[in-house]
């Protein structure tokens, strides 16, 4: 299974964090900065696997961003690569060729991407248009409860009550 | 209130405010996060649910980004996630899932709302919850929220459905009782049409089958028609991974999957799903030769490509198949070997274990060599890396591997001097070790010793002084062994020593008194068995030399100008040899040395040389050194007493030394010629406690006292054994010069006794302790060690055989304890023990229900024979090629119809086989409920029985 997901940019900043196995807020922490000492330092024509404490790290380098996945070791290491590859595509189609920017400024929307991809540390959704239709029933649900929450009787309301 | 409510609401700053902030600020990232989080706590307490939200969410930006704690905000996630509103209920579904954990307080709080929202007909709210659920899931609200999720499996809306299975996982994992409910419909789930169900429910399975494979036997069946039916790779690595565990608990399984796993492995053009049959067949299915080749085949493949993640997974491959079939590693021995040298550390990593996988008696030499030179080619950090897995692999169960110990002690030697070498530790451990242990072996280690000790480039390297420090230690104590002995002082008096720290250079001296006395003790030995004849030409050389000699030290002594001094005595070395010896001597043990002569002459050298060497040492504040230098003045002192009268009246001599000095060499000698042998590691629980020693349990009072004291590294040996009693020898030398400060050292002694007299053995001599300088007791402290090294390793005692290095028998039991030890514990925790348990049971009771409710359908069949079962079953395997044929005999239909035609072939097939299935599984159930009756149930047992479904 996925142990947990770490987007971290080229500058060693952490962009997103999914943890689906226990670990302490210390722990995610420390795994974090190592990781990203072991990660960032790597070259580029070499392999995207890296072995930690027992287990393997999947990452890939997208632009500036690197998006690593923690498995254990006999999991499948080119099957993972092949959702990280998802997951940016999804990314990608929904935010229209997406750039670390995007990320930044839009933490949750890629959370809940992510949550619609992997559930407790396995692929639940293979399919981008099926994410894309889901992410976007949910943003709808949103959109009109922000247009409710906004219209002016809804403010006298509340300035009212 | 309204107020400031309203106020909050309009002038709040967003998410993204805080984002563009953090990016823009100018007072530095910490203090505007600090600030930040003043803000949020301000406005998470706010009554408006909107302000709370976007509060939390701002939180859970920070939390994970910027490490910042959000335990505190427990409560406020609830109450945000307990919200009507789908966006404030999404953020704080968010933030549960990202702060909560089994010790947080409030989690009891939340059950209700899961639930609430578990039920609800929104399918995103179902998926928040369900999200959450997977994330945070305890015992309890496992348990609580048990047949909301078994109401989700059967969901009508994929999207909840798929991760109700998801879910399920943890349920099970916490709960496993939830079991008994819900693995009916999870197992329903692998027949759904729906490929992502399939997919999550097949995800689920390979979970639960890697933790405990025995289980799902079973549904065998249910797996291999995804196998043969799905299109779907992801689908099909997760059923290859289950595969892979119940493959080798049921060879009749693994006979039936190998053909469609080959297949896949030929066809497939993702290299995921090749990589994950590759792995199938050489974990698990390594036995079915024609699978192994074209996995090899593809291993092969994998390896000559040029991308490095292709070429990690081939070299990954080969070491999952070393073990077993080693002709495999050896067919791609080349790229293996050149992968050694890869820019990429983890392929390097890879191929090197590979290569120390195939390392065994008949290559290691060759291996050796083809490594130690691509850790000279490599970067230091993989060089040390190569040499520990050499000297590992060399050493492992007392050296097994090594045939020729000439050659590995040539092999240490030559690591040692790798520049780059860090391993100093290690062989130093090993030299000595090899010294004690094979007898063979001590002359060439001592030349070996010799060679390293004279290599300049060694002394610049820190790490190294390890490797000096044993070398100068073994030339001490096999001196014997040497062929040249002054040589050996030599080199540890060089004066490029002094670059070493003062306790190696204490080592140095230490074997400098050892070398010295032997060759004394050969020169007395010889000469008072009356062999030694004196010519008078001899007699002259020797006072030349000795003026000589006097009248450099004289001159040189202040500058150590030693090489001088060296090269009149090597090139005196020369006559020497001329001289007609005629004592071939009847100790053959001495022969190699008598060509060297230990001549009165060159005895009366190596006094000069040592004594220039070591008067300047007298000045060094080291105490290590200090001590030593004087011990061997002391002594040299002492002879040179008799000496120089020797020079005129020899038989006057032969009496006096005899008497004297003769005697103090042989028992010193004697002393050092005692062999320290490997000591056990079991050796100290051997020793029995003496009767009234009373043992604290808690020996925590003795870390004040021995607080500072460093375990020594090298406890597995009892090196310092011998220097003990050099030491005490010494002293006794000195004792007449200078008995002072031993005096004092001894009453401080006393008094520590004293003190701590708790700690120390009773000893019954009316001594308080045995007493350094008492030979007699040092006798006996020997005795007792050679006791219980008898005790230990009886087996021990060198024989003449390369490998007679036996292997403690002590040790190579502890080991194999330890290995079952660790066996134990590898096994699945009593939780999965249980999780399976109530899986077995479930899957028996679903076969049951089976059978009780197709009762009269199946009458006919469930009256057959054990017996025969296995003939009713074939019918099984034709009726597949059938609808195979079948199905291209469609193919051939009309052409308007093609379209149409597969779906409903396939319809019809699953619908077939699926009877099929459930007709053979009812038949199982019959079987088992049979055995139910015959005997007690026991459901651990119960679990082999094979079924049949497939087979």
């Amino acid at each position: 299974m996925i142990h947990f997901v770490l987007l971290i940019s080229r500058q060693g900043k952490v962009r997103l964090t999914k943890w689906y196995s226990p670990y302490s807020q210390k722990e995610r922490t420390k795994v974090i900065r190592e990781l990203s000492g072991l990660i960032l330092t790597r070259g580029p024509k070499l392999c995207n696997f890296v072995e930690w404490r027992g287990l393997k790290v999947v990452y890939r380098r997208y632009a500036s961003l690197y998006f690593c996945m923690c498995i254990d070791q006999d999991d499948n290491e080119l099957e993972v690569l092949e959702i990280i590859h998802l997951f940016v595509e999804i990314l990608d189609r929904y935010f229209g060729s997406v750039c670390e920017l995007d990320l930044i400024f839009n933490f949750h929307k890629a959370y809940y991407i992510l949550d619609e991809l992997l559930l407790a540390g396995e692929l639940q959704e293979t399919s981008k248009k099926t994410v894309g239709r889901l992410i976007a029933g949910q943003d709808a649900l949103v959109e009109t409860a922000k247009e409710e929450a906004n219209s002016i009787s809804n403010m006298i309301a509340q300035a009212t009550k | 209130m309204s107020g400031p409510s309203i106020m909050e609401t309009l002038f709040q700053r967003t998410l993204e405010d805080l984002i563009k902030g953090i990016r823009l600020q100018l007072i530095g990232e910490s203090a505007f996060i600090s600030k930040a989080m003043e803000e949020i706590r301000k406005e998470i307490k706010s009554t408006d649910l909107q302000t709370k939200s976007i509060a939390l969410q701002k939180l859970s930006y920070l939390s994970p980004l910027h490490f910042v704690d959000m335990s505190w905000a427990a409560f406020h996630c609830i109450e945000c996630m307990s919200s009507p509103r789908f966006a404030q209920k999404r953020i704080g579904y968010v933030a549960v899932s990202q702060s909560f954990n089994e010790h947080t307080p409030v989690l009891l709080l939340i059950t209700n709302q899961l639930r609430k929202d578990l039920g609800s007909v929104n399918e995103f709210d179902a998926g928040l919850a369900l999200d959450c659920l997977a994330n945070i899931a305890t015992v309890d609200l496992a348990r609580d929220l048990t047949p909301e999720v078994f109401t989700l499996l059967g969901s009508s809306k994929v999207s909840v459905r798929k991760k109700a299975i998801g879910v399920i996982l943890r349920v099970f994992e916490k709960y496993p009782d939830a079991v008994r409910v819900c693995f009916k419909r999870l197992v329903e789930n692998l027949d759904s049409p729906d490929s992502r169900i399939l997919s999550a429910a097949v995800g689920v399975f390979c979970e639960l089958a890697s933790r405990d494979p025995r289980s799902y036997l079973p549904l065998a069946p249910e797996f291999y028609r995804v196998l043969v039916d799905s299109k779907n790779n992801w689908v099909l690595i997760k059923v290859l991974k289950i595969f892979a565990k119940l493959a080798p608990l049921e060879s009749r399984l693994a006979k039936r999957v190998v053909e469609p796993i080959c297949d896949h492995m030929r066809r497939t053009g993702a290299k995921s799903l090749m990589f994950e049959c590759i792995r199938t067949v050489v974990s698990s299915l390594s036995e079915y030769e024609s699978a192994l080749k074209l996995a090899v085949l593809k291993i092969r493949e994998l390896l000559m490509d040029e991308d490095p993640n292709l070429k990690y997974l081939g070299l990954h491959a080969l070491s999952i198949v070393a073990p077993k079939h080693l002709w495999v590693v050896l067919e791609n021995k080349e790229v293996v070997i050149k992968s050694l040298s890869d820019s990429d550390s983890n392929i390097k990593f890879e191929s090197l274990r590979l290569v120390m996988a195939v390392v065994s008696e008949s290559n290691v030499v060759e291996i050796s060599r083809v490594l130690l030179n691509y850790a000279l080619k490599s970067d230091p950090e993989f060089c040390n890396v190569i040499l520990g897995s050499i000297l590992s692999a060399c050493s492992r169960n007392v050296y097994e591997m090594v045939m020729d110990f000439d050659w590995y002690v040539l092999l240490l030697g030559e690591m040692s001097r790798i520049p780059q070498c860090q391993k100093g530790e290690d062989i130093e451990n090993q030299l000595i070790d090899i010294g004690m242990r094979v007898r063979d072996a001590r002359p060439e280690l001592i030349r070996m010793a010799r060679s390293l000790l004279i290599d300049p480039a060694l002394l610049g390297n820190p790490f190294l002084y390890r490797i000096l420090c044993a070398a100068a230690w073994v030339c001490g104590e096999y001196v014997e062994y040497s062929t040249n002995p002054f040589e050996l002082v030599e080199a540890l008096l060089q004066p490029r020593t002094s670059l070493l720290p003062p306790l190696i250079r204490a080592v140095y001296l230490q074997s400098v008194l050892k070398v010295l006395t032997f060759c004394i003790h050969s020169y007395l030995r010889n000469k008072s068995s009356g062999l030694f004849p004196f010519t008078d030409n001899l007699e002259g050389v020797v006072s030349e030399s000795m003026s000589k000699g006097k009248t450099q030290e004289a001159s040189d002594l202040p500058t150590p100008a030693q090489d001088d001094v060296f090269n009149p005595r090597i090139s005196d070395d020369n006559p020497y040899e001329d001289l007609p010896l005629e004592n071939n001597g009847e100790d053959s043990k001495f022969d190699s040395f008598e060509k060297n002569g230990f001549t009165r002459e060159s005895i009366v050298n190596l006094l000069n040389l040592i004594e220039l060497a070591v008067k300047p040492l007298l000045g060094s504040l080291e105490v290590e050194i200090l001590e030593r230098a004087q011990n061997v003045l002391g002594l040299i002192e002492l002879i040179r007493q008799e000496f120089p009268d020797q020079l005129s009246p020899r038989k006057e001599i032969l009496a006096k030394e005899e008497s004297e000095v003769s005697k103090l060499i042989r028992s010193m000698n004697d002393a050092f010629c005692e062999e320290l042998g490997p000591v056990s590691v079991t050796a100290q629980d051997r020793v029995r406690v003496p009767e009234g020693l009373v043992l604290e349990e808690n020996l925590k009072e003795l870390d004040t006292i021995c607080g500072d004291i460093q375990p020594s590294t090298s406890s597995f040996f009892a090196p310092r054994y011998g220097e003990r009693i050099e030491e005490s020898l010494a002293s006794d030398l000195q004792n007449g010069e200078d008995s002072e400060p031993s005096r004092e050292s001894t009453s401080l002694l006393i008094e520590h006794r004293k003190r701590h007299g708790l700690y120390y053995l009773p000893s019954s001599a009316s001594n308080d302790y045995p007493l350094a300088n008492d030979l007699r007791s040092g006798e006996n402290d020997r005795d007792e060690t050679e006791d219980f090294v008898r005790l230990t390793a009886q087996s021990l005692a060198p024989k003449k055989k390369p490998n007679y290095s036996k292997p403690r028998p002590v040790v190579v039991k502890l080991d194999e304890g330890e290995v079952t030890l660790s066996v134990a514990s590898k096994k699945p925790s009593s939780k999965y023990d249980l999780l399976s348990g109530v899986i077995q049971d479930v899957l028996q009771e679903t076969n049951l229900m089976d059978k009780s409710s197709r009762k009269g359908k199946e009458k006919v069949s469930s009256d057959v024979p054990q017996g025969s079962k296995e003939n009713v079953q074939d019918p099984e395997d034709p009726r597949r090629e059938k609808s195979g044929l079948r199905k291209s005999k469609h193919r051939s239909h009309g052409k308007e119809r093609k379209h149409k035609d597969p779906d409903q072939v396939d319809g019809k097939k699953d619908g077939k086989s699926e009877r099929a299935r459930e007709k053979s599984s009812h038949r199982h159930g019959r079987k088992k409920t049979r055995q139910r009756a015959e005997g007690p149930l026991n459901v651990s047992a119960q679990t082999p029985v094979i079924p049949d479904f497939l087979l």
